[in-house]
């Protein structure tokens, strides 16, 4: 556990279905919390969703989920979220990708669903705390206040979706996983040994709300065909593409130009405009970004006053880079001390002093390092 | 611990056991043709006889199933095929709205695959089924009616129907008339003979008996089309090598529930009053579903306005209290109950619902607990509000 073990909480643990949330629930059970395992209900119609065992909303994740519940011996209920889910997360996401921006679903439903609807009607019921399947630390200070951390073990880091959380509602998480050093085999072998039937089950990833996998398929089928043109830097019409918000900054893949660049370089997504449903593409150095503002910044403690350096992460699974960043307004002002590649508006960049998790914003704008013309 | 779902399963009575277990340890198929068969089948025969008493039937009457699932399946299934079989006008099956699952799904499957018209007969806010409603649906075309099937007395809200009217209203159109009496065994008078009934669904497990056991009352003149196919046991209705075991079980459970019917009303309908009284003095503005008088003695149904039913649930769960929503479930995602909104009950308020159902084990001691638990659990829910 993350802080004073021998106080026992109440505590409501969010089940996926998978592995990590069901070790979590068992692990706060043993540590003496009085834990009730929770599966939320996302999808309106779980049966339509995924069938294989990758997301989170299909009736056998529910089913995992419960049968974790019953082997580690806590009560397990299925809560109903998907309105709030719909609201918060899936048309969020759609809107983003339609407005030209990259959204990260999984740090909206942290902050809107699992760490606000979900921990508010928690604490309604009376529970003291909401625990993940999440590699992160809560670090509880002397003076009462509190910390959010990187995973002991940084290959299992998930502190960046975990960015947007406030110390309200750090003060309410438990992540029992975020304390060991800990390997995917380790946490199956640990499922093994406590009989969790999940033990074996295949990892999720990528976005549980989108069937198969494909987000192209799933925002084409929301937001239609629409025709437009993919140019050069220069403006000239290189080819045609189906939709803008197929695109996503630094994509290279699936451009299907005929003609190759003059240079023979690989040329790569610069720029999306849903205003005139146009993409720009051109070469790998014209995506080197030097600053950055980001909006709605969420910090884990206070806001930093003036200018200050840290590392910041840019996506889920990436490394770190050092920037000087300053709250200018209702800005966060970010300058790169080397450009970076493949920065998208939309995506969330998460500040870090260290180990400790600072805070993020929603990426709005770029400057690139060589300016597109 | 409180354990107040008796109307979704009730612990087996001692002299039930006993049986049961008696039957475990002796060889026998109740179809063979040598001793050991013959023992067994004198077994399924006495214990025919016993459960064909209690609910005034003839044994030939008892058609014994896995349980009231199937039997609903068979009675509704069944008679509306062999009806239709004798007349193809005869396609349109009318049923209450308040029927529990194994009626409604087995009904509307029959909407979905064999053609039939399913219409829902009208209920009132107490959820029950008026003889004129009826004789109106069936007025309307009597020759096209294969069936009806209205259930003794409701699963969730305990509301007894006017049987007796309903079978008075269909005999005149010559309609045959299945009730699910699952939940009325044992709590009110049941008498299949007197009732005027083609088929009668009954259950082992809500009575005391083991579970995987139930029956199908069959008047003698019908032949409903097999849903199992086999070695034609069960008057060729119902194929399956019988679970004798479970069957002399039930038969002892039938015949105790039919003996301490006056008793049960009396004694646990008594705490059921208690009950009813402590919750509407711990949270007034409760409301009390079904109706008021003429219920089942062991059911107190109630909906607290500006709850969730499972956030309830929770918080009685923690304290030991075992009850219910009522409602079924949709992936485990608790759903407004068809019943409450088929008495017009807004969709909102019908999620605030909590079922208890007392039964033969049922005391003071979880009335009272109920009584102290349910006023702070009604305002810990309420604050968590409607999500």
């Amino acid at each position: 556990m993350t802080e004073n073990p021998q106080r026992p909480l109440r505590v409501l643990a969010a089940m996926s279905g998978g592995v990590d949330s069901a070790v979590a629930a068992a692990r706060a059970a043993e540590a003496g919390h009085d834990v009730t395992g929770v599966h939320l209900a996302l999808s309106a119609n779980p049966q339509s969703f995924r069938t294989g065992a990758r997301g989170c909303c299909t009736i056998e994740d529910s089913r995992d989920a419960r049968r974790a519940a019953d082997v580690i011996g806590i009560p397990f209920y299925v809560w109903d979220l998907a309105e709030r889910f719909r609201e918060d997360v899936v048309e969020d996401f759609v809107a983003e990708y339609e407005a030209g921006r990259t959204p990260n679903p999984c740090l909206r439903c942290n902050e809107k669903i699992k760490f606000a609807a979900l921990l508010d009607k928690a604490l309604a019921l009376g529970f003291d705390a909401v625990c993940t399947g999440h590699y992160a630390k809560v670090i509880l200070n002397e003076d009462g206040t509190r910390e959010l951390h990187r995973a002991s073990d940084m290959a299992k880091d998930q502190s960046y979706v975990l960015g947007v959380l406030d110390e309200k509602q750090l003060a309410h998480a438990l992540f029992p996983l975020g304390d060991t050093v800990t390997t995917k085999d380790e946490i199956r072998s640990e499922a093994e040994r406590r009989g969790l039937a999940v033990a074996r089950k295949p990892d999720s990833h990528d976005i549980c709300f989108i069937a198969d996998g494909d987000t192209q398929g799933f925002l084409a089928q929301r937001l239609g065909k629409a025709e437009g043109d993919i140019v050069d830097e220069s403006g000239a019409r290189l080819g045609t593409h189906e939709g803008a918000y197929g695109f996503t900054i630094g994509q290279r893949k699936g451009l299907r130009i005929g003609t190759p660049a003059p240079d023979g370089k690989p040329r790569y997504v610069l720029d999306i405009s849903p205003v005139n449903n146009t993409v720009t593409v051109g070469p790998a150095a014209s995506l080197d970004v030097s600053r950055l503002t980001a909006i709605k910044p969420r910090w884990c403690g206070v806001a930093p006053a003036g200018p200050g350096t840290y590392t910041a992460q840019l996506r889920a699974h990436g490394g770190e880079t050092p920037v000087t960043a300053e709250v200018v307004g209702d800005e966060l002002q970010v300058t790169f001390d080397e450009p970076v590649r493949g920065v998208a508006p939309g995506q969330a960049i998460v500040l870090y002093d260290g180990t400790r998790v600072v805070g993020s914003a929603t990426i709005a704008t770029t400057t690139r390092a060589t300016a597109v013309a | 611990m409180a354990y107040l779902d008796h109307a979704a399963t009730t612990p087996m009575l001692p002299e039930a056991i006993e049986a049961m277990t008696a039957q475990l340890t002796v060889t026998g198929n109740a179809s063979s043709l040598h001793a050991a068969g013959r023992r067994a089948r004198r077994t399924v025969e006495e214990a025919r006889e016993t459960l064909a008493e209690a609910l005034g039937a003839r044994p030939s009457e008892v058609v014994f199933t896995s349980g009231g699932t199937e039997a609903d399946n068979l009675a509704v299934k069944g008679l509306f095929w062999a009806r239709r079989g004798a007349d193809p006008a005869r396609t349109r099956v009318l049923a209450s709205p308040v029927e529990h699952h194994a009626v409604l799904d087995a009904v509307h499957w029959l909407g979905e695959h064999e053609g039939a018209t399913v219409e829902y007969l009208p209920v009132d806010t107490y959820g029950r089924v008026h003889p004129e409603v009826l004789r109106e649906a069936i007025e309307r075309n009597p020759d096209d009616v294969a069936l009806v099937s209205v259930m003794w007395a409701n699963n969730e809200i305990g509301t007894v129907m006017p049987v007796g009217q309903l079978t008075a209203v269909a005999a005149e159109f010559g309609v045959p008339v299945h009730a699910d009496a699952v939940q009325a065994f044992g709590q009110v008078p049941v008498d299949f003979g007197a009732s005027g009934l083609a088929a009668m669904t009954v259950s082992g497990h809500k009575i005391g008996g083991p579970y995987g056991i139930g029956a199908l009352l069959l008047g003698r003149e019908y032949s409903p089309v097999p849903v199992l196919h086999g070695g034609g046991q069960e008057r060729h209705v119902r194929s399956g090598t019988l679970d004798v075991p479970a069957v002399a079980a039930f038969a002892v459970a039938g015949r105790l529930a039919a003996e301490q019917r006056e008793w049960f009303a009396r004694e646990i309908g008594g705490l059921r009053d208690e009950l009813i009284d402590a919750v509407r003095k711990a949270v007034p503005d409760a409301i009390l579903g079904g109706d008021p008088v003429d219920r089942l003695p062991a059911n107190a149904h109630f909906t607290f306005p500006g709850c969730e039913g499972d956030s309830l649930l929770l918080l009685l769960d923690a304290q030991g209290i075992e009850c219910s929503t009522g409602s079924a479930c949709t992936a485990g995602v608790a759903q407004p109950s068809h019943v409450l909104l088929a008495t017009g009950t807004d969709p909102d308020l019908a999620r605030g619902t909590l079922r208890f159902s007392l039964g033969h084990t049922s005391t003071k001691a979880d009335v009272d607990a109920v009584a102290q638990a349910i006023g702070p659990a009604v305002e810990r829910a309420r604050t968590a509000g409607l999500t």
